[in-house]
């Protein structure tokens, strides 16, 4: 019925200018009204009355622009909303795969943070002085032999020549001797502290925090400053200033000011009080005699200064270059001796050198580590990328859903973004309070005093980078991938992940695998080094070996007694003095000839002085010849050598071999008699070969006594009774002993610092990647849930299941091997390199790494694999 | 102002879709308030009274059930919300006590 139709253009107008969303009801109740009226009044009259009714219409009220709310507009933060809100209902569904991927991530994120806080600690190591990058030590190279060596030690006279000659570049200088530990007592306290002598520029120079008194402390000679810790040890409470107090039981001298402690990370942090140098060169003579005598041969102390405003580093010490050269006797002209500016910024990161060239140092471990905790924290990423990734299949028809409802791609992308914000910023807390729990371990271990940076807004901003980095790194993979899946596919079900989406999961799994693997046979590597070098022979017998350094006067000229009333207790068998304690050499002098020398070759030696005894006491093994003996008066100008002494001096028959100290026609030259060859012994370290050393009899040039303990007796009664010995013959100095083999073991804490922190993260990655492979391996185990359901009822053995499932991911690991073995080898090889002494790399270790991750990733995997081996068939595939 | 300001055409229409309970929409309404109150009240008058009713709260409204003789357009039925159905009784209860205050009710009637 055309006719009844209401007017075409009434209703094109309408459609023109009312809005969408009101058409439907609008023209519903128009249409409706026409019919009602064609009734009531016709056809006709209808017409015109729709016709009015539509103009009514047409007011601003109607125009799309006042769209009534029907469709809800919404807030920037609706749709996020809802992501996250699914994004939660899945960890909360999903318990399992949730625990892992955040776990796994809070334990890489805080392994990252935990090694960037160790890097920024390192990075920030002294720049707690204000002076920090004008500061810098003289140091010197010098060639000998044909090598260049490089040292801290100076000659005494520098610091004039320096003032004199090239004052313009410096705005301080000061000279110091060894911080070592020195007895100060006030009255009858007495305290064992580790400090040292210096110039009076030095507090200025360090910018010292004074808390009593003023920087200029130093000025006057019998003066000293004590850190406020040193204070309170000896004062209390009571007001140190003015006191006097004495060091070493030589010199007494007026606390004239109290710094506040160096913090942790600061080279200078065992400096616990300062006294003036010119006190050190008034005692000690020979101090005194090299300034004034202008020795400079004699390289025994260091010189620190703080350059002029107006100069730069490099200048100044292309400047001084020469400044000892120009000064030294014609004959010493040939080391070639170069001084040079140690910039304070280099002191703890590249501080070593190798023929005059620096070769960086410390800073190779905070780059070793930097890589390491970016690895660790991708491992993680990688985790969360394969999880996400593997259980797309599960999400594919959300995304199908939301896709056909009208998503777009980049809202899709956007949320699962926002889903793994959401698992970063989980992961983030977890971290920060892993961090919380290991970090006094961490501190212990690497021998810092990080805090946690609560209050640091750097902290915090790097934080977020870091959240905002990890968030897109493990983000970026799923949210790209799921969002480009196609609606039609998916919703119809004949989506099916092909073989090809599984590639960049096993590629990542193998770059994780790399990765832990690399990390493993680093580990072993780095502890077998160290059992290397522990076992490596010593040369003398450290067990109940006590050293005692014979820090004041008191201790000289009481050595019989001591001897005799401690033999007599039976708590030692042996004692004896010497020169350098077992774990070091303190002194190195040449000018020594022999019959046969080859002219060429600068007789450089260790020289250390021993008493009758020190062979019995700490087991020297003779090779040729025989120990000091009281029996021949001659054995004064006798002479003990090592074998790599035997060596370097290149004679056939060294007993009876006359060596000549001194040149011919100088009154003080002195001849000796070798009248024996011992064993080398290892004291300084473990990773070089030892030195050629001479060993001589003496009684007056010994600085350390060494008891070895009786054997039969317990090591804590006897020391009480040495304790109770020393107490009543040198009243006036504190107790203080080492065991020789506790300060051997000393020597490997840097390298073990090292194999500990290697070890942890390796453990760390380890777990990261099978936490990962766990999450995987279940995942695969639950798709094939039917497949494993047929082939138990066609017969197939748990064994069977078992193989099927693993073998995938055993293959995976064998090429992480494959891969990681020469990558570990090349950096290994070029690690070790830098010892003399070095264990070597045997294929068994690369070999034996790869079985443990092989047998770590069946375990891993196995578990998943014989559960789902294991299943009942009937209730797998009941359900279709 | 305590409450939302209520025109006297928006309460009529108010009024009557309570009255018409849960079946009130725009013609049906229309022809309602024409048979009763015998005005000539046009649908884009009514629209836009239910649009500003909407809008203040008092009405809520859903999209019901498509007829033949809409052109199987569908009707969107309103009905009134808790709070359309306060402000009613509120005005109710003005007019009744000031009603009661009239000394002399049938005077006034006279007068007029």
């Amino acid at each position: 019925m055309q006719h009844l139709e209401p007017p075409k253009l009434a209703d094109k107008l309408l459609r023109f200018f009312l809005s969408a969303n009101r058409l439907e009801e609008v023209q519903g109740d128009l249409h409706e009204e026409y019919r009602w009226q064609i009734r009531r009044v016709g056809e006709q009259q209808a017409r015109w009355r729709y016709w009015r009714d539509v103009l009514g219409f047409l007011k601003p009220r109607f125009t799309p622009k006042n769209d009534p709310k029907q469709y809800p507009k919404p807030s920037p933060t609706a749709m996020l909303r809802n992501y996250l809100k699914v994004a939660f209902r899945n960890l909360v569904r999903h318990k399992g795969y949730s625990s892992i991927n955040i776990g796994g991530l809070a334990v890489g994120m805080a392994v990252a943070m935990l090694i960037g806080l160790w890097i920024y600690d390192e990075l920030s190591y002294n720049t707690y002085h204000q002076h920090y990058d004008r500061i810098a030590q003289v140091m010197q190279h010098q060639t000998s032999n044909g090598h260049v060596g490089t040292q801290q030690a100076i000659p005494a006279p520098l610091e004039t020549e320096l003032r004199k000659k090239y004052g313009t570049n410096f705005k301080r200088l000061a000279m110091a001797t060894w911080q070592s530990d020195r007895i100060l007592s006030f009255g009858d306290k007495k305290v064992m502290r580790s400090g040292n002598y210096m110039g009076a520029d030095m507090p200025e120079i360090l910018s010292l925090t004074m808390l009593k008194g003023s920087r200029d402390g130093l000025k006057e000679t019998n003066t000293v400053l004590l850190s406020a810790s040193t204070a309170k040890s000896l004062f209390g409470t009571a007001d140190p200033m003015g006191k006097t107090i004495n060091i070493d039981g030589k010199a007494d001298v007026r606390v004239t000011g109290v710094y506040e402690d160096l913090p942790f990370n600061t080279e200078f942090r065992d400096l616990t009080f300062i006294a003036p140098w010119e006190l050190f060169v008034s005692t000690q003579p020979w101090v005194k005699r090299s300034r004034d005598e202008n020795q400079w041969g004699n390289n025994s102390f260091q010189l620190f200064v703080q350059i002029a405003d107006n100069v730069d580093m490099e200048t100044v010490s292309s400047r001084i270059k020469d400044s000892k050269w120009n000064n030294v006797d014609a004959e010493d002209k040939k080391y070639k001796a170069e001084m040079f500016l140690q910039p304070m910024s280099d002191w703890r990161l590249y501080s070593s050198w190798e023929e005059g060239a620096k070769t960086g140092g410390y800073i190779q471990y905070v780059r070793l580590f930097a890589i390491v905790g970016v690895f660790v924290l991708l491992l993680a990423c990688i985790n969360f990328m394969n999880l996400s990734t593997a259980r797309s299949e599960k999400r594919a028809k959300e995304v199908g859903i939301r896709k056909a409802v009208g998503s777009i791609r980049s809202q899709i992308v956007n949320q699962f973004f926002s889903e793994s914000f959401l698992v970063v910023f989980f992961a983030f807390v977890g971290a920060i309070l892993l961090i919380l729990v290991l970090l006094p371990w961490f501190n212990d271990v690497a021998d810092k005093r990080i805090t946690f940076p609560w209050t640091k807004a750097p902290f915090w901003l790097t934080s977020l980078c870091f959240i905002l980095i990890t968030g897109l790194l493990a983000g970026s993979y799923p949210a790209l991938y799921l969002s480009s899946f196609q609606p039609v596919k998916v919703l119809k079900g004949t989506f099916k992940v092909g073989s090809w989406a599984a590639v960049p999961r096993k590629v990542l799994v193998v770059v994780q695998f790399t990765v832990s693997i690399t990390l493993i046979i680093g580990t072993v590597i780095v502890y077998r080094q160290i059992q290397h070098t522990k076992n490596r022979p010593l040369g003398y017998d450290g067990n109940g070996v006590v050293m005692m350094q014979m820090l004041s006067p008191a201790f000289y000229g009481k050595y019989e007694v001591l001897k005799t009333e401690l033999t007599n207790a039976g708590v030692i068998q042996e004692m004896a003095e010497s020169s350098s304690p077992m774990t070091g050499v303190w002194s190195n002098n040449s000018g020594f000839s022999w019959q046969g020398k080859d002219p060429s070759l600068d007789a450089d030696f260790s020289t250390i002085w021993v008493t009758h005894d020190f062979g019995k006491t700490v087991g020297w093994q003779f090779k040729e010849g025989r120990d000091f003996s009281r029996k021949f008066s001659t054995d004064s100008s006798g002479l003990i050598i090592n074998e790599a002494a035997v060596k370097f001096m290149g004679i056939k028959n060294p007993l009876g071999t006359v060596i000549q100290w001194g040149a011919k026609e100088d009154p003080r030259t002195e001849y000796f008699t070798i009248i024996g060859v011992i064993k080398d012994v290892l004291a300084e370290s473990p990773y070089e070969p030892v030195k050629q050393a001479f060993y001589f009899l003496d009684y007056e040039n010994v600085n350390w006594i060494m008891l070895k303990l009786n054997p039969n007796r317990s090591v804590s009664e006897s020391m009480a009774v040495v304790e109770a010995t020393f107490k009543k013959h040198i009243p006036s100095a504190p107790f203080d002993y080492k065991f020789a083999d506790e300060e051997f073991g000393k020597k490997f804490a840097s390298e073990e610092r090292i194999g500990k922190l290697a070890g942890g993260f390796a453990v760390l990655a380890i777990l990261i990647s099978c936490l990962g492979l766990f999450g995987l391996a279940s995942f695969t185990a639950e798709q094939r849930t039917k497949e494993i359901g047929v082939r138990k009822v066609l017969g197939a053995s748990v064994l069977n299941l078992w193989g099927l499932l693993s073998k995938d991911f055993v293959v995976l690991v064998i090429i992480s091997c494959l891969i990681a073995s020469p990558i570990a080898y090349y950096y290994l090889s070029d690690w070790l390199a830098d010892y003399e002494y070095r264990t070597d790399l045997s294929w068994w270790i690369f070999v034996a790494s790869g079985l443990g991750a092989m047998l770590i990733t069946l375990l891993t995997v196995s578990y998943q694999s014989v559960k789902a081996a294991l299943m009942n068939p009937i209730k797998s595939l009941r359900s279709e | 102002m305590k409450r939302t300001y209520l025109g006297e055409f928006e309460e009529i229409v108010l009024l009557t879709v309570a009255v018409m309970e849960g079946s009130a929409y725009g013609v049906a309404i229309t022809h309602e308030i024409i048979e009763q109150t015998g005005r000539s009240v046009r649908l884009n008058q009514i629209h836009s009274a239910l649009e500003r009713l909407e809008d203040k709260g008092m009405v809520k409204s859903e999209m019901g059930e498509p007829t033949a003789e809409r052109g199987g357009r569908r009707k969107r039925l309103f009905t009134v919300t808790a709070y359309g159905r306060r402000t009613l009784q509120e005005i109710q209860e003005v007019r009744v006590s000031f009603w009661s205050r009239l000394l002399n009710p049938l005077k006034l009637t006279t007068s007029l």
